[in-house]
């Protein structure tokens, strides 16, 4: 096998709050040693519900958050060791595209400004003409260039994040929910701009989303996560899930045909509070095939063709 | 700046922007505009009404209270922007660093800068005068201390606010470094509510500026001030009224007119909402 364009070593991140007079200190694992490995080309979806670790997984790949331990490996280069001036030139062949298109943008900036700013910071000479030709990329006319983001619809703010994102040509992209804020119209077409950018340019994606339905249609390979551990990696989008929480995640997506819903089985008893985890499986309390084992034992991800966490895989 | 014209086109941004571009003509062009002199005596002509000779009649010692109003305003208008221009300059400063940082610094700043909040700007404007001495020196030094824990605390607040959005972060994912975030993005965005409290701060240092002036810690004789002009003018207001009223005029419009022109521009810039926040 080649090597892969990302790989994520036991990725972890912990986060310490209180710990002055009056609160006692208490720390949450936000991301639990994150094993993946993305190869050029591909797709890699990331669900989980709202809180499991998915957005600060997004900004520790790409070391917009640093981690607590683990390594992040681009190309074979370790970004976690790189000091600042080669972190820099790395950004260069990675770049985020961020769920809201409205604060996204610097409301001062022109979209001339926004299209440049890459160029700036890595201190890159723009050609003339490169804005239009961005902007051609993503499906925007010229006259653009000179609007300020409010003056810019929904859709519109997130072609110019996305061609931002695009400015330095980089191989690896973030999607951290790009269509999360955007209608549903609007969200179709992003998605099939982002799916002919992939194809044309070769791009590799880590696209973050709450939507099942939109990872299993845009992805390759979708991860799911569940209070900041991986629980299954789906190797195919349309490949059955074996982690009863993925199972009760693809339950809860609707199919748009009536007569081929089947009855949905709500997942009963709460998300356990991030502070104070189960010692065993974290999804142990609503997990319906959970036993004694789940409640005193944290299952591994296994190494295998369909990875899962689970000592009971359907 | 856009904002400024745009200001300028709404009724009451016209009237009060067009009274503030008259003050500052006058003031600029003071000893041009009049016949007299502003400390030339001329006790014969002591104490006349206003007629066609002095439009606003003469001060007890026979001056043309127009030409004294009209060098009043040079003072009164240079001390207190000069004033608000310092305090601007190092309560942005300060305020910015104190939201960058963070930590102890953070800590520190804020510790001090809200106890000057705490008490009046009249009374740290007092005791600084004391301590300086009297004079347009002490005076501006007096009104810069004196309000530099507003924009201290406003850029802090603006600087905090904008750290957390997005488009901060999208920077950091592009390699920007801290110098490009904090020049460029941070400040411009923190700059608008900034100069607009600046100039409504003006609006308040001109009346600490002429109260000062009443009594008698401003600019010195024979230079005038509008303070010091009403202080001569309140033993005589029985005798001659004019001497008090047209410097308190002049005080109360123009302070009038920097504040109805400022609730024009904060319209125009659409940050009514920021403003208040950080007050």
């Amino acid at each position: 096998m080649t090597q892969p364009l990302i790989q994520l070593r036991a990725l972890t991140r912990r986060f310490e709050t209180g710990g002055g007079w009056f609160t006692p200190a208490r720390s949450m694992t936000a991301v639990r040693a994150v094993d993946l490995a993305i190869a050029r080309g591909e797709v890699v979806g990331v669900v989980g519900e709202s809180g499991c670790g998915k957005s600060t997984l997004a900004r520790l790949v790409l070391r917009l958050i640093e981690p607590t331990s683990g390594q992040i490996l681009l190309d074979g280069t370790d970004l976690t060791a790189l000091p600042r001036a080669a972190l820099r030139a790395a950004r260069r062949r990675m770049a985020m595209v961020f769920q809201d298109p409205y604060s996204s943008l610097d409301p001062r900036y022109t979209v001339a400004d926004v299209l440049a700013e890459p160029f700036v910071v890595q201190r890159r000479p723009m050609d003339k003409g490169a804005a239009e030709a961005m902007l051609a990329d993503v499906g925007l006319p010229a006259s653009v260039a000179a609007s300020h983001p409010h003056q810019l619809s929904g859709g519109q703010r997130q072609r110019v994040g996305i061609a931002r994102a695009l400015a330095l040509r980089p191989d690896f992209i973030v999607l951290d929910e790009p269509t999360a804020s955007l209608d549903v119209s609007i969200q179709a077409q992003i998605i099939e701009l982002l799916s002919g950018l992939r194809d044309r340019l070769g791009l590799t994606y880590l696209f973050i989303s709450h939507d099942l339905g939109l990872v299993r249609y845009f992805c390759d390979r979708i991860v799911v996560m569940y209070l900041g551990a991986v629980v299954e990696v789906l190797p195919r989008p349309d490949a059955a899930p074996r982690h009863p929480y993925t199972q009760a995640l693809m339950q809860s997506n609707l199919s748009p045909d009536p007569s081929r819903r089947r009855a949905i089985a709500p997942l009963a008893g709460e998300i356990p509070s991030p502070f104070s985890l189960p010692p065993g499986c974290a999804f142990a309390g609503r997990c319906p095939r959970a036993s004694d084992r789940c409640r005193t034992e944290r299952p591994a991800l296994e190494t295998a063709e369909h990875p899962v966490a689970c000592f009971h895989p359907i | 700046m856009r904002a400024v014209l745009r200001a300028f086109r709404r009724p009451m941004g016209a009237i009060a922007g067009g009274w503030l571009l008259a003050m500052i003509f006058v003031a600029v062009f003071a000893a041009w505009l009049t016949p007299y002199d502003y400390d030339i005596q001329a006790l014969k002509e002591a104490y006349q009404p206003p007629s066609p000779a002095h439009w606003l009649g003469t001060d007890e010692f026979g001056r043309d209270l127009l030409t004294r109003l009209f060098h009043g305003a040079r003072t009164s208008l240079s001390v207190s922007s000069i004033a608000i221009g310092i305090s601007v300059l190092c309560g942005m400063v300060l305020g910015a660093a104190a939201g960058w940082f963070g930590g102890r610094f953070d800590r520190a700043v804020t510790v001090v800068v809200d106890l000057t909040w705490s008490f009046p700007e009249i009374l740290i404007a007092l005791i600084l005068v004391a301590i300086i001495g009297p004079g347009t020196t002490g005076t501006m030094a007096a009104i810069g201390v004196a309000y530099l824990a507003q924009f201290t605390r406003l850029t802090r607040a603006q600087i905090m606010m904008l750290k957390g959005e997005t488009f901060i972060e999208a920077a950091r994912s592009l390699g920007a470094g801290n110098a490009h975030i904090l020049f460029r993005h941070l400040l411009p965005n923190a700059l608008a509510p900034v100069l607009v409290s600046a100039m409504l701060a003006t609006g308040d240092a001109i009346i600490l500026e002429a109260t000062l002036g009443f009594f008698g810690l401003g600019a010195q004789p024979p230079t005038p001030s509008w303070g010091a002009m009403m202080s001569a003018g309140s033993a005589l207001v029985f005798k001659a009224p004019w001497i008090i009223l047209f410097p308190g005029l002049a005080v109360a419009i123009t302070v009038v007119a920097i504040n109805l022109f400022g609730d024009a521009l904060i319209a125009e810039l659409d940050i009514r909402a920021r403003m208040r926040r950080a007050a």
